[in-house]
């Protein structure tokens, strides 16, 4: 061939371009085979199985279009579950987000210690669940327990029976819920303070501002995209419970703790019914899915005030 | 004035006290009931010191419940997840941000949709799958499904935009290859986003109780986490020896927590903007 560099009929800069595409995919290929095979195609498959009758035999899957959406909205322990998982939500996410913010503050003053402290409030939320589940369901004994050993000591008669009463069951695995996760949220708030500006406090305190209204004024405006942030992970990460209940009520007593997850686990690996399961789990993505668009919808308007 | 400033301090410290033991309680309960007889576990009144100490609970779970088995695989599975999910993330992350290839944005962009699917969605056809590839019941099935992360791809991208590329330019004409450029420039400057990384992992997968609960049937497989759980299960009304197996769950997890406090609380202010 010529002699600028042209052989086989490529040019040189078509031979670079070759070689720098082989080695970006050998740079990606290791962790984009396993994620393609092990996440990607699980996913799409799921809608696929949403709209199938399977039992994971050999027997074909069936395509039977939206029977089992119509299948889990007319199953009363679905609608029961959606009902557990969203006053889980509520009862959990709002006291959450309150004690985060209220440590992180009290941890944001110049004092000394506050590594010690720091690590009591993150501490729970390293610690396992089923070892937290299972102290907790201890705690929690409804005639001998501490909890309820210490409601009678300051004078309430007859304190709730916790996780073998079907009303209070679902408020004794939101207040574990609260001690474990508040810590981390904790951490979330002190990253955000530390970029609030000082000048800011400063100027308050010559304009005469007492620590309060500092609070309300200054800190808790300028933390709302964090809030906000916070109140999203939150949410999401309640309607994903499972483990908690799992360990705490099983579920029970009879389904008054049913969440979404469990009965997308019932349903799959309990009676191997792929179908419905499926279609719990599209339920949960949209629900996720909802939530994250309202989440980036929220984050352009922050964007822009700012 | 300052006596007010001194007030202030007294009743914030008095309050951090008093929630910091409010937090602690029931680590302090797991570990005294553990030390009981079980019939004095919920002795009434109530006992905050148990008069006689019992740690021969300890020895007593240690024969009926195979614990270090279990430790064994915990920490087996914990290792290996951590070591392939960092390998493989820093890979993928040098080469979203450092090298240019046809698809790349397409690639990436296959990754930021999937990013916020939660695991729950998608369990069931992961398990048909790992199962198909008759690897249900085994660890590396439990590995496989959660070693390739979205999520740590993007952290350590997060962090490698940050190099600048002038410095990969110049390692360039200096005669480096590609590899060369990654594994002397890149990944060593990286080492934050990995501690944050390797962590945030060990944590999961340690802590993990739906995954093995799924995959892990076989007793010797087990984790801790799922053979405790078997143990609470079959010994329901042993309160002292449950909790004595709690507090052996807990303690591996508070060592690494407590050396690498640090990473920790990094770790989580990072994923935190990162959101």
């Amino acid at each position: 061939m010529s002699s600028n560099g042209k052989t086989g009929g490529l040019t040189s800069s078509q031979k670079r371009k070759i070689r720098n595409n082989m080695t970006g995919y050998a740079f990606i290929l290791p962790n984009l085979i396993g994620y393609t095979i092990f996440v990607f195609l699980p996913v799409i498959f799921s809608f696929v199985l949403s709209v199938m009758s399977w039992d994971g035999s050999q027997r074909p899957m069936e395509f039977v279009g939206l029977a089992n959406f119509v299948d889990i909205f007319g199953d009363k322990i679905f609608r029961g579950t959606l009902v557990h998982t969203v006053s889980y939500a509520l009862m959990t996410v709002a006291p959450t987000l309150v004690l985060a913010l209220l440590l992180a503050v009290l941890l944001n003053n110049k004092i000394k210690g506050v590594a010690i402290f720091r690590t009591a409030f993150y501490f729970p939320y390293i610690a396992s669940i089923v070892a937290v589940g299972a102290v907790w369901n201890m705690l929690f004994q409804p005639d001998f327990g501490p909890v309820n050993e210490i409601l009678k000591f300051i004078g309430i008669q007859n304190p709730p029976r916790w996780v073998v009463d079907k009303d209070w069951a679902m408020v004794a695995v939101s207040i574990v819920s609260v001690w474990k996760y508040m810590g981390y949220y904790m951490i979330v708030y002190l990253a955000a303070l530390q970029g609030i500006s000082n000048s800011l406090y400063e100027a308050a305190s010559i304009d005469g501002a007492n620590g309060w209204q500092k609070l309300w004024y200054i800190t808790v405006p300028m933390l709302t995209p964090t809030t906000f942030f916070v109140l999203i992970m939150l949410t999401i990460q309640c309607f994903k419970v499972f483990d908690l209940v799992y360990v705490m009520t099983g579920g029970g007593p009879g389904n008054a703790t049913k969440t979404l997850v469990n009965y997308i686990y019932e349903k799959a690996f309990t009676t191997w019914e792929f179908g419905p399961a499926s279609a719990g789990a599209i339920v949960l993505f949209a629900i996720v899915l909802i939530i994250t668009l309202i989440q980036f919808s929220g984050e352009k308007k922050w964007s822009k005030d700012l | 004035m300052n006596a007010k400033r001194k007030a202030t301090k007294v009743i914030l410290y008095v309050l951090l006290v008093v929630l910091a033991i409010a937090m602690l309680v029931p680590f302090y309960w797991m570990v005294i009931s553990s030390l009981k007889l079980n019939k004095d576990v919920f002795s009434i009144p109530m006992r905050w010191w148990p008069e006689t100490m019992h740690p021969e609970n300890y020895s007593v779970i240690w024969k009926k419940l195979p614990l270090v088995t279990f430790f064994k695989n915990t920490a087996k599975l914990t290792i290996i997840t951590t070591i392939v999910q960092l390998c493989t993330s820093c890979f993928a992350a040098y080469g979203f941000t450092k090298c240019k290839f046809v698809g790349r944005d397409l690639i990436f962009l296959m990754y930021v949709t999937t990013i916020a699917v939660p695991w729950q969605v998608y369990m069931v056809p992961q398990f048909i799958l790992v199962s198909k590839m008759g690897l249900n019941d085994t660890h590396i099935g439990l590995i496989l499904m959660q070693a390739f992360s979205a999520f740590g791809v993007f952290l350590i991208r997060q962090f490698y935009i940050s190099i600048p590329d002038e410095l990969c330019e110049a390692a360039r004409i200096d005669g480096l290859n590609e590899f060369g450029i990654f594994r002397k420039i890149v990944f060593p400057l990286g080492k934050p986003a990995m501690a944050t990384l390797t962590i945030f992992t060990f944590t999961n997968v340690w802590n993990d109780f739906m995954g093995p609960l799924i995959y892990l049937k076989t007793k010797e497989l087990k984790t801790v986490q799922l053979g405790i759980r078997m143990f609470i299960s079959q010994y329901g009304a042993d309160y002292a020896w449950i909790m004595a197996a709690s507090v052996c769950s807990l303690v591996p997890i508070v060592i690494v927590f407590l050396s690498c406090q640090r990473f920790f609380v990094e770790g989580v202010a990072a994923s935190g903007i990162k959101g």
